[in-house]
């Protein structure tokens, strides 16, 4: 099914450079890459300057002297920055290099927000109302939104997905959404302009991928739905979509193409659609790249964008047929991200990936798993937080998400924070299982946003017989040193912490089973105890469930597990609380970044609420704001450094 | 009251039993002696008059005040104080009832100063408790808890004489002794024996030294010349906030110096642990102390007598760490941790650091390599040396400097003295330059931990990941100091110095220093000036220095190597 190796012949190039981070170049042997300081490097690399973006990727010149240096005959640009930028393209075709997506005339026609909205309606693709122009200061930006009606939904123009996207419900949020979207915009894609419009309350994202051929053929690849996003980004994705059916299916499907053949689009692109509830749809945007998530595309269709686009390029007719296009099983895509889903469902965390393990064991049984980055490497401030995308395939919905469940247990990151606990609440809710879902999923669902798993009776006491057994094992392996009478216990009374709560236990050990007496039931442990392993497979209760270890608090941390003997945890109640530091009268970074803004100076005083400083971390600016009013003691920052998590920006008094 | 009236029963033998009659025949000094008696009656035969308490029951009544220490207020005040009383300090650090507990009976001989009669004070209690053979996950130890809440463990002349008592049957069997030290200080109503008895536990601690392993854990105040005991011993661990180590308290230093300073900023574990180096580690609380006091003791063998200590291992010996291929920046002046590398390498990332907030340019500390125990010493190039830290512009890497040459020379003669191999992971640009290191005594400073490697007889292994210049190259366990395997990455430069000052002293005053500096980094900026003299054994892939350390290992395991005799070398103090 999942087949991504591409074949190189001569019928296609011999040398494609491929400008991105390197996911894409996984699945491209042998060819040259380019690459910059902060990522790894594959076969013939080529640095094009250090990390921040505008200085790398976006560096075109650098990349040309790649091109010429390597030889490459065509540039595969991977997903964003250059993909979808109309003077690259042209300076490729200047150069005599093929680009590998579509022709300068549809990326011009599609990349401006308006123009397109225009071509689509003119191909009687369904738009949204409301739709209006350009914006240059934050007063047209308040007078376009009350003309349209609120709420207005406020973009940058050049950017593609959620990127510089806010949402204003009034004249005040227009004119922070304008200024934070244009600054974002600015330093982003060195390009200002803005979009305003309508914003549908409570839709679906479903996107339709196309493709299209030189010779005006062009095809529908079925939708995707990718309506579960924080932050107007996506975060699980699947195909084909829970909520279409076959009619609606067909009708997004005969409007995606008629406007690729509108603008005369070839290679692969994606038309993005808002739906509500009740099934009308509405055209978004057209991405004219190839995306993130389109291996669940291909898992579905069987088809290999990446090698059809290369065919397309090079000047090949499409190989099939609509009627071709099949929809096989369903797939599920789960973008793993390096940030803290406890913070707005995803701050960026930065860090050394110092254990890092794909679920590699599940690869078999259709799990594929499409990183740029190995164990050992740094996840910066510089780029997308993401740190792969696991793509699972099966004969059902049913079967993908349990596929999609067991590899998320089994996927080892350590080092960075990341948000696969995120990911595996959502894939197993209720509602996302049901398909009730709704760009508006997370804060939905987390109004308070998300607190982590939270667990029922029985999961609780599995997890406390776990930690106990575990405990046990650990105990019992530090008797294993040369000793002359290791003494076999068998019987312990200990004190499992978990949260706030502090939970007696007794464990029974007979022979490698634990019988574990917790929380008024008793519980069967055993498993192979590696202990060096992060995952630790057990059956409890003769259920099979990978536990995952962290091993860096093996031990010299008091509570390992959370596990103390009765007799400590008794003791341990004498020992005095740490006084926490006031925080209410600090300002610390939220996140590693970059100050972009500092608003405040000693001596002034802020009002709650009050903007105090701007940090930008991977792209997205983050306004940090006072809890209280008081006055400013002192400001440690300033605009421009770089700041890690939990620094100290401002003191107030 | 209850504690008070069996104490005063329990006097020398006549004495005791005056007063024991005295006190069972009116029956007026509380509840625990009265039941005791009436039972007692009934079930024993071999009392010796009516009204007397059987000898068995003496035991009982003593044992019973033993265990009940300073009494509850006491033992309340202390637990106010986030402090563990004696007996719970010892029932968390040793194995459940694996304990025997020796001279419960031994009490104070002073008499001075209305010791005798004073009411308000709880007299004649063991004032300091220790166990004779304990046992921490089955290896046996002895070990030693003072009771703050009698006398505020003071230190008497019999307080003294039991901790000699377990210190010479620790160096007769050849076991480690912790010591769990609550005191107050000397006991100033004995005068002198008290001097004596510290004298007494310094001597013991000298000779045992280098021959059982000997734990300080200092658990509430140590102050004049108690502590010399935990100076002398090989690891000082302290709590944090409740603990502190001074020569003179606060008083007297303002009196002397007019210096206001408080307990905590003077002797507490903070400025033990991060600016004098007094310390070795300081924990959060008691609980958290003595928990890790269990781990920690797992990575020593019991005496100098016995090898390293092997536990069970689940991480295999072959396996090969990927990510340190990326770890050393390409860069030459660019920092990186090198715990990362450590903890990569060793057993399931489990690296027990010792003075992680002292000398942090140099990292020491135990793991285990293969379940093998094994000494780590690594410069640390993420962190400028302790004096630098102030300057600007950033200083050069991790150079050795007095601080972290002191820090590392004490750990590697640690290491030697009790058969743990030490691995070694350079990447030093050479020793810090400035006149505060020079009047410092930088020169004989740095000699210790040149002799500290150099004496070393047990397997040393060797890893150069980036620099290793002038003397400092020499000094972190080289070759020429009879390292037994010297690795390189093939990101090692050896060198007398870094390119910029090696072309500036060579080419002094020529025009082409730019072409010069490009030579210099071509011909001396890898591994291979060292490898082609054999300096280093192998330049290796970073991703296989686990597979290859555990297996040199288990070769040198056999590795007998004596030095020539002598009284004791004479190291640079």
């Amino acid at each position: 099914m999942i087949n991504l190796l591409i074949c190189f012949s001569s019928q296609t190039f011999d040398k494609i450079l491929i400008a991105n981070r390197g996911e894409i170049a996984l699945h491209l042997p042998q060819h040259t890459i380019i690459y910059t300081h902060i990522n790894t490097i594959h076969d013939e690399a080529v640095c094009v300057g250090s990390a921040p973006t505008s200085k790398s990727y976006l560096n075109m010149d650098a990349i040309m002297d790649a091109i010429r240096v390597t030889g490459a005959q065509a540039v595969h640009p991977g997903y964003g920055f250059l993909s979808e930028n109309k003077d690259f393209a042209k300076r490729l075709a200047a150069e005599g290099v093929t680009f590998i997506g579509p022709d300068t005339h549809a990326i011009l026609a599609m990349g401006d927000k308006i123009e397109s909205k225009l071509i689509a309606k003119a191909a009687k693709v369904n738009t949204i109302p409301g739709f209006d122009g350009v914006v240059k200061t934050a007063e047209e930006a308040v007078k376009i939104a009350q003309d349209i009606g609120y709420p207005v939904m406020i973009k940058a123009s050049a950017g593609g997905g959620g990127k510089g996207m806010r949402i204003a419900w009034n004249d005040e949020e227009t004119r922070e959404g304008f200024r934070f979207s244009s600054q974002e915009a600015e330093s982003s894609f060195g390009d200002d302009r803005l979009l305003i419009e309508k914003y549908i309350d409570n839709p679906r994202h479903i996107e339709i991928q196309v493709l299209a051929d030189k010779h005006g053929n062009a095809l529908w690849l079925n939708e995707r739905e990718c309506s579960i996003q924080r932050r107007n980004q996506k975060v699980v994705e699947e195909a084909p979509s829970t909520f279409l059916d076959q009619d609606t299916r067909q009708a997004m499907g005969e409007q995606a193409v008629q406007l690729a053949k509108a603008v005369q689009y070839s290679s692969a692109g994606t038309v993005e659609f808002l739906v509500d509830s009740k099934k009308n749809f509405y055209f978004l945007e057209m991405n004219t790249r190839l995306q993130v998530e389109h291996p669940i595309t291909e898992c579905i269709t069987g088809l290999d964008l990446v090698e059809q686009m290369i065919r397309v390029a090079k000047g090949y007719r499409l190989q099939h047929k609509q009627e071709d296009i099949p929809i096989n099983g369903w797939a599920i895509e789960s973008r793993i991200y390096a940030e803290d889903p406890y913070k707005s469902f995803g701050l960026p965390s930065i860090g050394r990936l110092s254990e890092y393990q794909e679920p590699l064991n599940l690869k078999n049984v259709s799990v594929r798993v499409d990183s740029g980055i190995e164990e050992g490497s740094d996840i910066s401030i510089y780029y997308d937080p993401m740190i792969s995308k696991l793509v699972t395939y099966g004969a059902t919905r049913g079967e993908a998400l349990a596929r999609m469940e067991d590899a998320l247990d089994n996927y080892v990151i350590r080092g960075v924070t990341h948000n696969i606990s995120l990911l595996r609440e959502i894939i197993t809710h209720p509602r996302f299982i049901s398909g009730d879902i709704s760009t508006n999923f997370l804060p939905e669902v987390y109004p308070d946003g998300f607190k982590g798993h939270q667990l029922e009776a029985g999961k609780r006491r599995e997890l406390l017989a776990s930690a106990a057994a575990l405990y046990v094992t650990v105990q019992l392996r530090s008797q294993k040193v040369l000793s002359p009478t290791p003494v076999e216990r068998s019987h312990w009374e200990l004190c499992v912490q978990l949260g706030e709560g502090c939970y007696a236990v007794e464990v029974v050990k007979s022979g490698n089973v634990y019988n574990v007496e917790v929380d008024g039931g008793t519980v069967e442990v055993s498993g192979q105890w590696n202990l060096a392993s992060p995952l630790l497979p057990l059956s409890i209760n003769g259920t099979q469930r990978m536990l995952q270890v962290n091993a860096n608090t093996y031990t010299h941390n008091l509570g390992f597990f959370g596990v103390l003997s009765k007799l400590a945890a008794q003791l341990n109640s004498y020992m005095p609380e740490k006084v926490p530091e006031d925080t209410s009268s600090i300002l610390r970074s939220p996140m590693p970044g970059t100050v972009v803004a500092m608003s405040v100076k000693p001596g002034d005083t802020v009002a709650e609420g009050q903007e105090i400083c701007v940090i930008e971390a991977m792209k997205m600016q983050n306004s940090l704001t006072a809890v209280k009013q008081a006055k400013v003691k002192s400001v440690q920052c300033k605009p421009g450094e770089t700041v890690g998590e939990g620094d100290l920006l401002v003191e107030l008094e | 009251m209850a504690a008070f009236s069996v104490a005063r029963r329990s006097r020398g033998l006549i004495n005791g039993l005056k007063v024991s009659f005295r006190s069972s025949g009116q029956l007026k000094h509380g509840a625990v002696a009265a039941p005791l008696l009436q039972t007692s009656l009934h079930r024993d035969s071999r009392w010796y008059s009516a009204g007397h308490l059987s000898v068995k029951e003496r035991i009982e009544a003593k044992r019973r005040a033993a265990l009940a220490g300073g009494g509850q207020a006491r033992i309340d005040a202390q637990h106010k104080r986030g402090k563990l009383t004696a007996r719970e300090r010892i029932d968390l650090l040793l194995d459940t009832d694996s304990f025997v507990e020796t001279d419960m009976f031994v009490e104070h001989r002073c008499s001075d100063f209305g010791m005798e009669q004073d009411k308000n004070k709880v007299t004649h209690l063991p004032e300091v408790i220790f166990y004779f053979f304990n046992i921490i996950f089955c290896l046996c130890l002895f070990c030693f808890s003072q009771d703050f809440t009698v006398f505020g463990g003071s230190l008497s002349g019999a307080h003294a004489q039991k901790i000699c008592k377990i210190m010479d049957q620790a160096m007769k069997v050849g076991a480690p002794v912790i010591g769990l030290n609550d005191s107050g200080g000397a006991r100033i109503q004995e005068g002198v024996e008290s001097l004596a008895g510290y004298a007494d536990i310094f001597l013991r601690n000298v000779m045992a030294s280098g021959v059982i392993p000997q734990i300080s854990l200092i658990m509430g105040p140590c102050a004049g010349g108690a502590v010399y005991s935990p100076a002398l011993t090989d690891f000082t661990f302290m709590v944090k906030d409740t603990s502190y180590l001074f020569i003179t308290g606060p008083d007297v230093v303002k009196s002397v110096t007019n210096e206001d300073v408080t307990q905590e900023e003077l002797g507490g574990a903070k400025t033990h642990t991060s600016v004098s180096g007094v310390a070795h580690h300081a924990f959060e609380n008691d609980v958290d102390a003595l928990l890790n006091l269990r781990e920690f003791f797992t990575f020593l063998p019991l005496s100098n007598q016995d090898p390293a200590p092997i536990r069970e291992c689940h991480d295999p010996s072959d396996r090969l760490v990927r990510s340190l291929e990326t770890i050393v920046p390409l860069e030459s002046t660019k920092a990186y941790d090198m715990l990362e590398i450590i903890k990569a390498i060793v057993d399931e990332k489990d690296f027990f650091e010792i003075m992680p907030n002292y000398a942090k340019n140099i990292v020491v500390g135990f793991a285990r390599m293969n379940g093998r125990t094994v000494g780590i010493v690594g410069n640390q190039p993420k962190v400028a040396s302790d004096e630098y830290v102030v300057l600007t512009p950033p200083p050069p890497f991790c150079c050795l400097d007095i601080n972290s040459s002191v820090k590392g020379a004490r750990f590697v003669r640690f290491c030697d003295a009790f058969n743990i191999p030490i691995i070694t992971f350079v990447d030093v640009p050479g020793f810090l330059p400035g006149t505060a290191q020079e009047y410092g005594g930088i020169i004989r400073h740095g000699a210790k931990l040149l002799f500290a490697f150099a004496e070393a007889t047990v397997p040393k292994i060797t890893i150069i990941t980036r620099k290793a210049y002038g003397g400092a190259y020499d000094v972190m366990s080289s070759k020429h100091l009879r390292g037994d395997v010297n690795y390189a990455w093939p990101t090692a430069e050896v060198a007398v110095m870094g390119a910029k000052g090696a072309v500036q002293i060579i080419f002094r005053g020529k025009d082409n220093q730019a072409e010069a500096e490009a030579e210099y980094v071509e011909k001396f900026a890898n591994p291979f000036p060292a490898a082609v003299r054999g300096f280093v054994d192998d330049i290796i892939e970073p991703s296989t220095t686990r597979k290859l350390i555990c297996s040199n290992l288990e070769v040198l395991a056999r590795k007998k190597q004596v030095n020539p005799w002598k009284k004791h070398a004479n190291i640079p103090l």
